[in-house]
């Protein structure tokens, strides 16, 4: 961990305003992400994962200035992203790319395959014509495709074959980090497997740094080196890939461990699953956002927010519990 | 005593432009009073126009083309439109995916369900009503008394699901047919509903058929599993059996293909290639294209489902 992180993100913040206060009512601001603190580094993969409405998507979007932050610093091989320039911004986002959940959203509809992935190509003017076709070509077989399916349209294709063309069009300008926000939500599980198993591989012959995004704990688990749980905007645990597995330590954490539903009957485990849903963001709870929820609440949960803290290495959770 | 729920030989199409779609082609199972089956398979299988034949709510242009269904003995493709319809509000309940496939968006949840009250027990408006409250409380709505009012709109994603399945359950069906009913939910959400549908299960000793795409569903749930490949059945077997010791080449590759504890970070089984075309599948095994142990005689005759062992059915001749 001495060399420099690829991304730094701190203190992250996105703030919507929800409902007009255009006859005086009260506008009502949603944090949609607040305060969020992380590392990458180079050739590293950290999960992002959390139930709707934690900020996990927006945070991906964020970072690439998908959406303009209201707060934070993100530095991306240390430039500072939000103080470049339009321009300086233009060239510095080649060096980072999203792979989305619906690569059938994603994929214009009109356009033949290898126009799509050339598109990156010619948005920055990289090769002629006939350089930019032989790059589709090594692109489509990178992601395991044939050259032919240059020529087919979208629709044509399977999801799990979609997905890989999303992938291909994100890898053309050789990007150094890829966010890749829930890419495999959509597939059924033995594409999954297919598509989980390609980002794994890609990752380890091109060295990229994945920003791995999933409301799937078991995927997250299995495809990050680091983990961070989201709940209502901030982070409230973030460590190594073990030791969230087997420590962990916030409480929500411990609830969404004991509740995704495991395809092992031997496994038995004690389930703490959270109380009730989670607080409306235009009704942010007080003090620790989770305490409405929380099996093990205390007093202090209600009025004070608890701040992020070691404890094992490189694992913060954040709990008063945790004292 | 005859099952509950007997299916056979189930046949299920769909005529388009372009030919046929064999969606459920010659499925057959059964279910025991009290007894949790789950079908579980990928998209396109025909789980679910497995459940909406047993309703008999295949939407045009589908049409059962052959097979039995019958309820306590009873032939349900036999009965007509208003008879089906009895049987519908009394004897099956059903939970959907996506609540507003059954719930009205301009009626409150109180009137829907007891409206549906009135209608199977008979009885006052004031009494159906306070049957609503009942049966809001005993899906753990909080505060069923204020909630009864609520339209489904205003209420959450969970809430609305334990709705559905207060109006499933208020006539006291003996079937609930429960079409992937946690899909939609977060995990936290899910986890609270399946506890829910195991309790009432237990306490009613109702029989479930329990369609969904997720094999952790499958074994916190189910007693009996039977797993759908192309339209059939291709393995049978109690939960335990399948997990422990699955006998059919699909069912082995879903089970591998999955992330799992003792395997993070380690590359995925995969099954190779896409489930067949139901409008010109392949002869023979359907899965005999994508499967790693085929055999010469796989892709001329479909292989059986037979018993290997006491409840255990698998349609393979290979059993790898």
């Amino acid at each position: 961990m001495t060399s420099s992180p690829l991304l730094e993100v701190r203190g992250l913040a996105k703030r919507f305003e929800a409902g007009g206060g255009w006859l005086g009512r009260r506008r009502r601001v949603i944090r949609a992400v607040d305060g969020v603190t992380f590392a990458l580094q180079p050739g590293e993969t950290l999960g992002l994962v959390g139930e709707s409405g934690c900020g996990k998507s927006t945070t991906g979007r964020l970072i690439l200035r998908l959406i303009e932050p209201s707060a934070g610093q993100i530095r991306l091989e240390g430039r500072d992203l939000l103080a470049l320039a339009p321009r300086e911004l233009w060239a510095v986002r080649r060096r980072m790319q999203i792979v989305f959940q619906d690569p059938f959203g994603s994929l214009n509809p009109r356009m033949r395959v290898g126009r799509i992935i050339a598109e990156p190509l010619a948005i920055y003017d990289q090769a002629d014509a006939a350089g930019r076709r032989r790059r589709v070509g090594e692109l489509l077989e990178l992601v395991g495709l044939e050259p032919a399916f240059a020529e087919r349209y979208p629709h044509e294709l399977s999801g799990g074959q979609r997905q890989r063309i999303g992938i291909a069009a994100a890898l053309a300008l050789e990007p150094a980090l890829i966010v890749a926000d829930e890419p495999v939500s959509a597939l059924d599980v033995s594409v999954q497997a297919q598509v989980l198993n390609l980002l794994m591989d890609l990752r380890r012959r091109l060295g990229l740094t994945y920003l791995f995004i999933s409301h799937d704990l078991h995927v997250v688990l299995h495809m990050s080196d680091r983990v961070a749980v989201m709940y209502l905007g901030e982070i409230v645990e973030i460590g190594p890939r073990d030791a969230l597995l087997h420590e962990p330590r916030h409480p929500y954490t411990r609830g969404l461990l004991s509740a995704v539903p495991v395809a092992d009957p031997t496994l038995r485990r004690e389930r703490i699953v959270p109380i009730g849903e989670v607080a409306s963001p235009l009704a942010m709870p007080s003090g620790c956002r989770f305490h409405p929820r929380c099996p093990f609440v205390m007093d202090r949960c209600r009025v004070e927010a608890p701040a992020p803290r070691e404890v094992g290495a490189g694992h913060l959770a954040a709990c008063h519990l945790l004292e | 005593m005859p099952p509950l729920l007997e299916v056979d030989g189930l046949q299920t199409q769909f005529v388009t432009g372009t030919g046929t779609v064999r969606a459920v082609d010659g499925v057959s199972f059964a279910i025991e009073r009290g007894e949790v089956l789950g079908l579980v398979g990928e998209s396109g299988c025909g789980k679910s126009v497995t459940s909406l034949s047993i309703m008999r709510l295949v939407p045009p242009p589908g049409r059962i083309a052959a097979g039995h269904i019958r309820l306590e003995g009873e032939d349900l493709l036999a009965k007509d439109a208003e008879a089906m319809r009895q049987v519908r509000g009394a004897r099956i309940g059903m939970v959907f995916q996506e609540p507003m496939t059954s719930l009205n968006p301009v009626f409150s949840i109180g009137d829907q369900i007891a409206s549906a009250a009135l209608a199977h027990g008979g009885g006052g408006r004031a009494a159906a009503w306070e049957r609503a409250v009942e049966m809001l409380q005993l899906v753990q709505v909080p505060s069923p008394g204020e909630r009864v009012r609520d339209y489904p709109h205003q209420l959450s994603g969970g809430l609305r699901q334990r709705a559905m399945l207060a109006l499933a359950l208020v006539s006291g069906p003996r079937l609930l047919i429960a079409d992937e009913p946690t899909t939609a939910l977060d995990v936290t959400i899910q986890a609270q509903i399946l506890d829910l549908l195991r309790r009432l299960q237990a306490e009613r000793g109702m029989s479930v058929l329990m369609i969904t795409h997720d094999l952790g569903v499958v074994a916190e749930l189910c007693h009996r599993v039977a797993v759908i490949y192309a339209g059939r059945i291709v393995e049978m077997a109690p939960v335990a059996r399948i997990f422990a010791r699955p006998m059919h080449p699909y069912t082995q590759g879903l089970l591998r293909c999955l992330p799992h504890p003792s395997r993070f970070g380690q590359p995925l089984f995969s099954i190779e290639g896409v489930p067949p075309d139901l409008r010109r599948p392949p002869a023979g095994c359907r899965f005999a294209p994508r499967c790693p142990h085929v055999i010469e005689s796989c892709r001329r005759a479909e292989p059986p489902l037979g018993e290997r062992e006491p409840g255990h059915l698998v349609a393979c001749p290979v059993l790898p």
